[in-house]
């Protein structure tokens, strides 16, 4: 037998919360939530771990720091600037920490440059959002006023769908699955 | 679910629902232009290419052509730069400093204060563009391997810094205004039917980057704007501290001082809500977002420009009282000629427009008043473009030398491209306000059931 989806279509937000809650607790699984907003307490409530994008932001900014910070050691203080020392309002240029306060500006910006770009790459990477990608929302109503629950069921559709009838839904709609 | 206070005014008037502001955000873009739209943009495209042809002329004969001379050898070119740089800012505060407040009053204006910020910054890096002379060599500001071997930019430099400061800041507001706009167009692309044709379908499709709005992606989306908010928050504090340097830095009476960063940073932040407040009192009015953009919102604007205005009052204030306190001769004198020389006209303007205008906003009625704050945003924006011009020409004219001490008057090149970029930036922001999304309506929507009329009673 071929597993059927369910798409149930809300009008509010609260009954999505609460209706992920009921299908969540009878561990029936869902495959998806599509909704124009974030809703707020949906997370814990779907069981979503928390998103690493933060920590990815702290590694880039860390990388743009270095690179920041390198970039200056090699082309004022050694490498090439040793041997086109530049010699700027007699600021000292011999050591890095000398100069570091003129140095300062530049290592910070590499810093935002990197982690706020890097992280919105990352971000678009694991949505997979790019340009010319098409949606893979089942409706598109779902960027306008309504959401969406999508579940996979298999022999317990109509324990679904009579809980889905509870709740205040405004539409059900079954699909096979391909 | 947050609740709030009941005694909050409402952000959103009318009966609104979800699918009601879906509607009026996309309706501008799927609608026909009205007529106003067509006049302003003939009028601003007109200016822009008469600066396009300023740019030309100075481009092909030289920086000869702008009013400078030996004394006064920076004038209108930073003055401008600096004035655009400094309306650049509200978009980021807005946008960033405000989302970390968690002021819900920001997400009806922040999409255009944004794109404000972008195209204020695209206008301030035309002009050290031209100022170079010859623009096809711009690249030597950027520090990549070179044909001259060991030469390698100044990292000591404040100019230096601007170079790296300016550009992170463009890229990143555009990433940040992008970021948000992503679900807006996923919007209005899935609105579209068959009646509209399929160009602009594809265009949306390809602009919307195939967002669907699945969980996982709005938590990851709201992760994402809180951590830009807080990269770009110390980024906008840094941009102009970083512009005030290439003034604080030299030694030149009135530009050596120690207030400058947070000074300039306090300008830029009240002549951007000048700006915001200039641009939004118009597009509500043409593209019919009475409804989001309410009294409310200018008046919380209202406020921050009292507050930032009278911050930068006592700069002022503390700019001279520092010169007298310092005892250095030229830096007193420099501060008397400031008020009292041949410039004391510009140094007026300044004063009233910023100080004393400013503080009519204390009066309530004047405060919540659109035509009023119309005006008195029209005052600030001149006033901050005065101050950057006292700063700059009044500090150079009377130089060291007594028989260089001269004027300045700018050339009817100089003019045209300062109107030029005026003209430039409006043609973007009309071509932008019947193109995109002009209002954040997901967020916007998260915030109705809080803060719409209807379910405040």
């Amino acid at each position: 037998m071929k597993n059927k989806i369910i798409h149930a279509i809300f009008d509010d937000e609260q009954d999505i919360l609460s209706v992920v809650k009921d299908l969540r607790d009878k561990k029936i699984v869902i495959n998806e939530v599509y909704s124009p907003f974030p809703i707020h307490g949906l997370d814990p409530v779907l069981g979503l771990k928390e998103t690493r994008m933060a920590i990815t932001a702290f590694i880039y900014g860390c990388i743009g720091l270095t690179f920041g910070a390198l970039l200056i050691y090699y082309t004022i203080i050694s490498g090439v600037g040793k041997s086109w020392p530049m010699n700027i309002g007699g600021k000292p240029n011999f050591t890095f920490y000398h100069n570091l306060p003129s140095f300062v500006p530049i290592m910070f910006e590499c810093t935002v440059l990197f982690a706020a770009h890097l992280m919105s790459i990352t971000y678009l990477f694991r949505n997979k959002l790019y340009p010319g990608a098409t949606t893979t929302s089942p409706d598109p109503r779902t960027t306008d006023d309504k959401f969406l629950v999508e579940v996979i069921c298999d022999d317990n559709k109509k324990e679904v769908i009579s809980l889905l009838k509870k709740s205040n839904v405004s539409e059900i709609n079954e699909k096979d699955e391909v | 679910m947050h609740k709030e206070s009941k005694i909050r005014d409402p952000l959103i008037l009318g009966n609104k629902t979800y699918h009601d502001i879906t509607r009026d955000i996309a309706r501008p873009v799927e609608g026909k232009a009205n007529k106003y739209w067509w006049i302003l943009l003939s009028l601003s495209a007109v200016l822009m290419l008469w600066g396009f042809a300023c740019i030309a002329y100075t481009i092909g004969t030289g920086i000869g052509a702008w009013g400078l001379n030996t004394t006064v050898n920076w004038a209108w070119d930073i003055t401008n730069f600096v004035w655009w740089i400094g309306i650049g800012h509200a978009g980021t505060l807005i946008s960033a400093v405000l989302l970390l407040f968690r002021q819900k009053w920001r997400m009806a204006i922040n999409r255009s204060a944004e794109a404000m910020t972008i195209f204020g910054v695209l206008q301030a890096g035309l002009f050290p563009l031209i100022h170079m002379g010859r623009p096809w060599l711009a690249y030597f500001v950027f520090p990549i391997p070179n044909q001259f071997g060991s030469l390698w930019v100044n990292f000591n430099s404040p100019l230096m810094w601007d170079v790296f400061a300016i550009s992170t800041y463009l890229t990143v507001s555009v990433v940040f205004w992008y970021i948000g706009l992503i679900p807006d167009f996923a919007m209005i692309r899935d609105r579209m039917d068959k009646t509209i044709s399929p160009m602009r379908k594809k265009l949306y499709t390809l602009m919307a980057f195939g967002w669907s709005g699945r969980a996982k992606h709005w938590q990851r989306f709201e992760e994402v704007s809180l951590v830009l908010a807080g990269l770009a928050t110390p980024l906008v504090f840094s941009v102009h501290s970083i512009v005030s340097m290439d003034f604080a830095t030299s030694v030149i009476p009135g530009w050596h001082t120690t207030i400058f960063p947070p000074y300039f940073v306090l300008g830029a932040l009240f002549s951007g809500f000048a700006m915001v407040e200039t641009l939004l009192i118009i597009m509500r009015k043409v593209v019919n977002m009475e409804a989001y953009i309410t009294i409310k919102h200018i008046e919380y604007m209202n406020v921050i420009i009292l507050f930032t205005g009278s911050l930068v009052g006592v700069a002022y204030i503390t700019e001279l009282f520092m010169a007298w306190y310092s005892g250095v001769e030229f830096e007193q004198y420099a501060f008397l000629n400031r008020a009292t020389g041949p410039y004391w006209w510009a140094y007026a303007s300044m004063m009233t427009c910023n100080v004393v205008i400013p503080q009519l906003y204390w009066i309530y009625k004047i405060r919540t008043s659109f035509v009023a704050t119309f005006i008195l945003s029209i005052f600030v924006n001149i006033g901050m473009w005065f101050e950057r011009f006292v700063i700059i020409v009044t500090s150079l004219h009377r130089d060291f030398l007594p028989s260089s001490w001269t004027m300045f008057s700018p050339t009817f090149i100089d003019i045209g491209i300062f109107l030029g970029t005026i003209g430039f930036f409006f043609v973007l922001f009309l071509l932008y306000s019947r193109a995109f999304p002009v209002v954040a309506q997901a967020e916007l929507k998260s915030v109705l059931k809080l803060s719409g009329s209807e379910y405040k009673k």
